[in-house]
């Protein structure tokens, strides 16, 4: 019973985490002394690096109809995929793709799926974030074929110095409704959900020209921008920039919260980010709860002189 | 047009998280349970504005108990003209997006509008399941919809940007921020809400998938380690040498 693994592209080229998925799959395949196949869906090169993450193979669907995302052709061929494989173990991303298509292999499989998995499976058991991230659950799931949906950034991935074997695959492909009709990119920047790292400022800083600083310390950072809800809704920051509980949720390795109180429902869109750094002229401010590192201050004398220090470090 | 909203019944955002009967259960001690806010704000109000513009009903639907009815009875006060709750109790996504399903292909609705996900299970998974069932096209994570005719045409979230997608009724979708602004029930809409249809129908035959074995809690931070705001080299070098997160 081999375990399948969704490896999601863009552009062509493989996401991280396409790789993610494919080390969590590899990693029960080896638990269980089986292979992980991976399915890769439209033009896309790079795919012997999946080896590099334990899959031993790689299913290539490359129909350049099938470069347009679409989640029913998706999950039909998914299915044909796992039949062929024999695969009882099925894993994406919790990610745009993944979300769009995991729940439709899960109603046309009639197998158990758990969304949000931070840890590999025990047994059947799969622990996942609840709550907005304010708990875990232990799911158990009763189905023979399973399917399980990766928290992205969440569990480590392993590297095997593989590389994968890539086989053309064909399948009927199910029929579709849905046309795409337009990309639209916000901007070349990093987009907010993949940045490793994220400058976040709030109603703190008192108006939309103040920003500048915020920039600046991004931009030497590598760092994607990002604001609490206020300041979005008050239009001085862009909506695709709002985090928490009703904008986006956000897990990057280091999350620097600027002139942000820290209230639940922010907090429930950014608690998985693994190093939280926070200024705020407030020492009561409740976001220094949940902070990893503090400054009580006045970000308008801290922020320029931390992108000074981290232009220091960079040189 | 025929629109069906799917709500759920979640913890309102500020509630206390613990567990009981052996971390099994979720506390519902002291918690306000509110419609879930994706639901509400984004699925629910735009399927009134579509009403509104083009004629047409808004039910909305529950899978659950009679504790659902004051925040089903919440969603006929905010507009919808009537309400179903299927009689089951929810603990597994399958089951319920087999419930609404049925529901749904037997009184051909044309389009079925879900939040993006509850904010307690942040599964995101129902909406999905229901489209497969319906062998209807799906779009996830919607922040806008537009209807000419029978032709809907919907911006969903990507990766940093969006993506214009098309299709004909009927769909299902799951709302993100920007499809609608939220609305406050007045008065009258909630005298009205008391007299609305609230039918309750028994479940149809299904398994539960998943089950839910036991909660945690996540580990305590260790405690914020403060730096002088006249030292913010040091922050710099901690970030470095230390979180080696720079
Ligand atoms: C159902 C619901 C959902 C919500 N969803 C979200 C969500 O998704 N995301 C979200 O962010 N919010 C959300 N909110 C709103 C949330 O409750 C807070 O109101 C909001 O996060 C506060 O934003 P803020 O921290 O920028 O502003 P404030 O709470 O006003 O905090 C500003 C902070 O800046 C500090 N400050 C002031 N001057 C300076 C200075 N010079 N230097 C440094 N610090 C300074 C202050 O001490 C304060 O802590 C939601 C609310 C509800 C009810």
């Amino acid at each position: 019973m081999s375990v399948l693994v969704y490896a999601d592209s863009n552009n062509g080229t493989l996401t991280k985490n396409a790789f993610e998925a494919a080390s969590y799959g590899a990693q029960i395949a080896q638990a269980n002394g089986t292979n992980a196949v991976a399915v890769v869906v439209g033009s896309a090169s790079g795919l012997e690096d999946l080896g590099n993450y334990g899959i031993a193979k790689v299913l290539h669907l490359s129909d350049a109809s099938l470069d347009n995302f679409d989640p029913q052709k998706i999950t039909g061929i998914i299915a044909a995929a796992a039949q062929q494989e024999g695969a009882s173990t099925i894993i994406f991303s919790h990610d745009f793709s993944g979300k769009s298509v995991a729940p439709r292999l899960s109603a046309k499989l009639d197998a158990g799926m758990v969304t949000g998995a931070v840890a590999l499976p025990n047994g059947n058991v799969i622990k996942k974030a609840v709550f907005s991230g304010k708990a875990f659950a232990e799911v158990e799931v009763n189905t023979d074929t399973k399917i399980i949906a990766v928290l992205p950034n969440s569990v480590d991935k392993v590297t095997t110095g593989g590389s994968a074997s890539v086989e053309a695959f064909s399948c009927d492909i199910p029929s579709s409704g849905l046309t795409v009709k337009e990309i639209k990119k916000e901007s070349t920047e990093l987009s907010l959900t993949e940045a490793d790292i994220v400058v976040s400022a709030g109603r703190g800083l008192k108006g939309p020209e103040n920003w500048g600083m915020i920039e600046d310390l991004a931009k030497e950072l590598g760092a994607a921008t990002a604001c609490s809800r206020p300041v979005a809704d008050i239009g001085w920051r862009p909506h695709h920039e709002h985090v928490g509980q009703t904008g986006f949720a956000i897990r990057p390795n280091l999350y620097f919260a600027i002139g942000i109180s820290g209230a639940i429902q922010h907090l429930a869109g950014v608690n998985g980010s693994k190093v939280i750094v926070v200024i705020n002229t407030d020492a009561e401010a409740p976001f220094f709860k949940a902070a990893d590192y503090g400054i009580v201050g006045d970000a308008f004398e801290v922020v320029p002189k931390l992108v000074e220090a981290v232009k220091k470090l960079k040189a | 047009m025929k629109i069906l909203v799917c709500i759920s019944k979640a913890p309102d955002t500020t509630a206390k998280i613990a567990f009981t009967d052996g971390d099994t259960k979720f506390d519902e001690n002291g918690v306000q349970f509110i419609v879930n806010p994706y639901d509400e704000w984004y699925a629910l109000v735009r399927g009134l504005e579509l009403k509104e513009a083009n004629g047409g009903s808004v039910t909305v639907i529950n899978v659950g108990r009679a504790d659902s009815d004051p925040v089903i009875r919440k969603a006929l006060a905010i507009g919808a003209d009537d309400a179903v709750r299927i009689d089951a109790d929810t603990t597994d996504a399958l089951y319920v997006a087999k419930q609404i399903a049925n529901y749904a292909k037997e009184n051909a609705y044309d389009m079925v509008l879900c939040g993006k996900e509850t904010i307690d299970y942040n599964g995101s998974q129902v909406a999905g399941m229901i489209a497969e069932l319906m062998n209807a096209p799906y779009v996830s994570l919607a922040s806008k919809l537009d209807m000419n005719g029978n032709t809907a045409t919907i911006e969903r979230d990507i990766e940093g940007g969006v993506e214009v997608v098309e299709t004909a009724t009927p769909f299902v979708l799951s709302s993100a921020k920007g499809m609608a602004e939220a609305r406050i029930p007045n008065m009258r809409g909630i005298m009205a809400a008391r007299t609305k249809p609230l039918n309750v129908v028994a479940a149809s035959e299904a398994n539960n998938a998943t089950t839910i074995k036991g909660f945690s809690l996540p580990p305590a931070k260790s405690g914020c380690k403060y730096v002088d705001a006249d030292n913010v080299e040091e922050l710099v070098n901690l970030l470095h040498n230390e979180a080696k997160a720079i």
